[in-house]
């Protein structure tokens, strides 16, 4: 049987910081991965994606700096192969092709068993992601086989797609994505929106993130969130990553003859059913992008900036139509995409620390004495599902992981 | 000179304290935010009826309001009938609108804003054709609800759209108008 001291699942930007902080402590570790290291990125991703963040927040544990321009948006194919650069350039103790069917307590510590046998351990690290199983609603069961069905996971781009109308459902950056790329390759799209957001991908002469992690957006911790339940289900910054920093929106979408409904809702007698509750919903993203950018304004005021970058501006509110169709016939769609978000995959963890939605519950991803989780939603700050910050998490935690080890030791 | 500003409290008349305290309860307790809401229908001639409303199932058990309210329904002279009540389509958009501005005062009081009046004035566009059979592509209800609010708050106009951003978004009737909801009618 393998013994390790922290057992880490998952060889993502979470799985890998989390080695390379243990390795600087000196901890003896394994890395397992069911796939490779940053399998994800490799894999799972569809052809044309580019990370929406800038290159400055897209460096892995131990890089100074990312990939390429700092300010430019790398594609999803070349982030992966910066997986592959890490693991020769760091070497950790990585187990490939090594996938985890069950986790469990065992005496002081704990044991997963794998494909390669049991793995005995006194602390576990679960970074297996957030993204892991696409969140589809029950209803889709509804839909005729004729019409195939896509998540951001399984799309990979127009070509793969019959000629027909396309449902996109989910207005976040995956469905704004998707629905702006099949759009503009000339089917006719159809996209629910249920509440999302809106940012300019530029504001005052920078890139907005830039401004947001300037006026310290990205830094409120955990623990000083007033609704932390709903700070973890914020969805995905809505903004595409392109050389030519392309705003991306419900008008960008619009203009490009894509057709907006309501969040949907339900399938009867064969006809998708939409909210009429669209107009809150984008006027809602309208507020709370003219509340970001009062903040940016203030820190720009605060910080002396005033002047030196271009003048404070609104943009115009969303138009919406007039009148968007409640119900569609399926029978207008050859395709519907599932941009509905997302589940982390627990299920190999036979322990009860789940609460009754079946999420695992943590405190700062610490789920108890010797377990840990990773790259969640707001797991330690907004930034836990950014690149850069699994390098953040990464060093808190493994702090965490050493305190206990010396009581382990001591007792 | 010397200026001072004084702090008041918010007041909306709404017990904030004790609606995030049930929040809490409730979250730890799934069965007791089950709730039951019932009203009984009697009709009366033409098509006058009256719906009592008394009783209520939450919280693990029955409740009863402090009185019992009745609402009667009718239809105006232009329908051949007598005009003893608004129609219920009328008090569909009075509970759009009711419901809308206790969530305005709700949410505004959990902001510390504070309301000096709000007024919500709703209107809902409705063909005749649906519901006297002319056209069967012609739906029922509304085609289309408008609701108008004037408020004067203690806020800048943006604090004001968002308060009444998020009392649509945690509204019931809103929910029940704009999305689709299993009706099943028995007869015993």
């Amino acid at each position: 049987m393998y013994s390790t001291t922290t057992l880490i699942i998952g060889a993502g930007q979470c799985g890998l910081a989390m080695s390379f902080e243990l390795s600087k402590r000196s901890i003896d570790h394994l890395v397992l991965d069911a796939g490779c290291a940053g399998e994800s990125w490799h894999s799972r991703r569809w052809d044309s994606l580019r990370l929406l963040t800038p290159n400055w927040m897209n460096t892995l544990a131990g890089q100074t700096h990312g990939p390429e321009d700092p300010d430019g948006f790398v594609t999803a194919r070349k982030f992966a192969s910066e997986f592959d650069n890490w693991v020769v350039r760091h070497a950790p103790p990585l187990y490939t092709n090594t996938s985890v069917s069950s986790l469990s307590r065992l005496g002081d510590g704990y044991i997963a068993e794998t494909n390669r046998g049991p793995i005995r351990c006194q602390s576990v690290v679960i970074a297996t992601g957030a993204c892991a199983r696409p969140k589809v609603p029950a209803f889709a069961q509804a839909i005729s086989h004729r019409i195939e069905q896509f998540s951001p996971i399984t799309y990979r781009g127009p070509l793969e797609l019959r000629s027909g109308g396309v449902l996109v459902v989910g207005a976040s950056a995956s469905g704004l994505q998707i629905a702006q790329e099949l759009a503009q390759s000339g089917r006719k799209v159809t996209l629910a929106v249920g509440s999302h957001g809106r940012l300019p991908r530029t504001y005052r002469d920078a890139d907005i993130l830039q401004w947001m992690d300037l006026a310290r957006v990205f830094d409120e911790p955990f623990t000083k969130v007033n609704d932390l339940e709903r700070a973890r289900r914020t969805p995905s910054l809505p903004l595409i990553g392109t050389p030519e920093r392309d705003d991306l929106n419900l008008d960008v979408l619009q203009a490009r003859g894509v057709e907006l409904v309501g969040r949907m809702m339900d399938i009867r007698d064969g006809k998708a059913q939409f909210s009429g509750g669209l107009f809150n919903a984008v006027s809602s993203a309208d507020l709370k992008m003219n509340r970001l950018l009062d903040r940016i304004d203030t820190w720009i005021n605060d910080h002396g900036f005033e002047g030196m970058v271009a003048p404070p501006r609104r943009f115009a509110p969303t138009a919406v139509p007039s009148d968007p169709r409640l119900a569609i016939d399926l029978s207008e769609f050859d395709a519907v995409i599932w941009a509905t978000g997302f589940n982390p995959d627990h299920r190999f963890v036979q322990i009860p620390v789940f609460d009754r939605k079946g999420r695992i519950q943590h405190h700062g991803g610490v789920v108890e004495h010797g377990l840990y989780v990773m790259g969640l939603p707001f797991l330690r700050t907004s930034r836990s599902v950014h690149i850069d910050g699994a390098t953040r998490d990464a060093k808190a935690l493994a702090r965490q992981i050493s305190i206990q080890l010396d009581q382990s030791l001591a007792a | 000179m010397n200026v001072t500003t004084q702090m008041t409290p918010v007041n909306n008349g709404v017990n904030v304290e004790a609606l995030i305290s049930a929040r809490d309860a409730l979250t730890e307790m799934p069965a007791a935010a089950e709730f039951t809401w019932r009203a009984e229908c009697e009709w009366l001639n033409g098509v006058h009826s009256r719906s009592t409303v008394k009783g209520f199932y939450g919280l693990g058990e029955e409740h009863q309001h402090a009185e019992t309210f009745t609402f009667d329904a009718d239809h105006p002279a232009c329908f051949a009938a007598e005009d003893k009540g608004a129609t219920p389509v009328e008090i569909v958009l009075s509970a759009l609108a009711s419901c809308l501005c206790a969530g305005v005062a709700s949410v505004a009081q959990n902001r510390g804003i504070q309301l000096h009046s709000v007024v919500a004035k709703v209107e809902g566009d409705m063909s005749l054709y649906g519901i006297l059979g002319i056209d069967p592509d012609v739906r029922n209800g509304f085609k289309g609800i408008r609701v108008a609010f004037d408020i004067d708050a203690d806020a800048s106009k943006d604090e004001i759209a968002a308060v009444v951003a998020q009392s649509q978004k945690r509204s019931a009737v809103f929910d029940i108008i704009t999305n689709p909801g299993n009706v099943r009618v028995s007869v015993s």
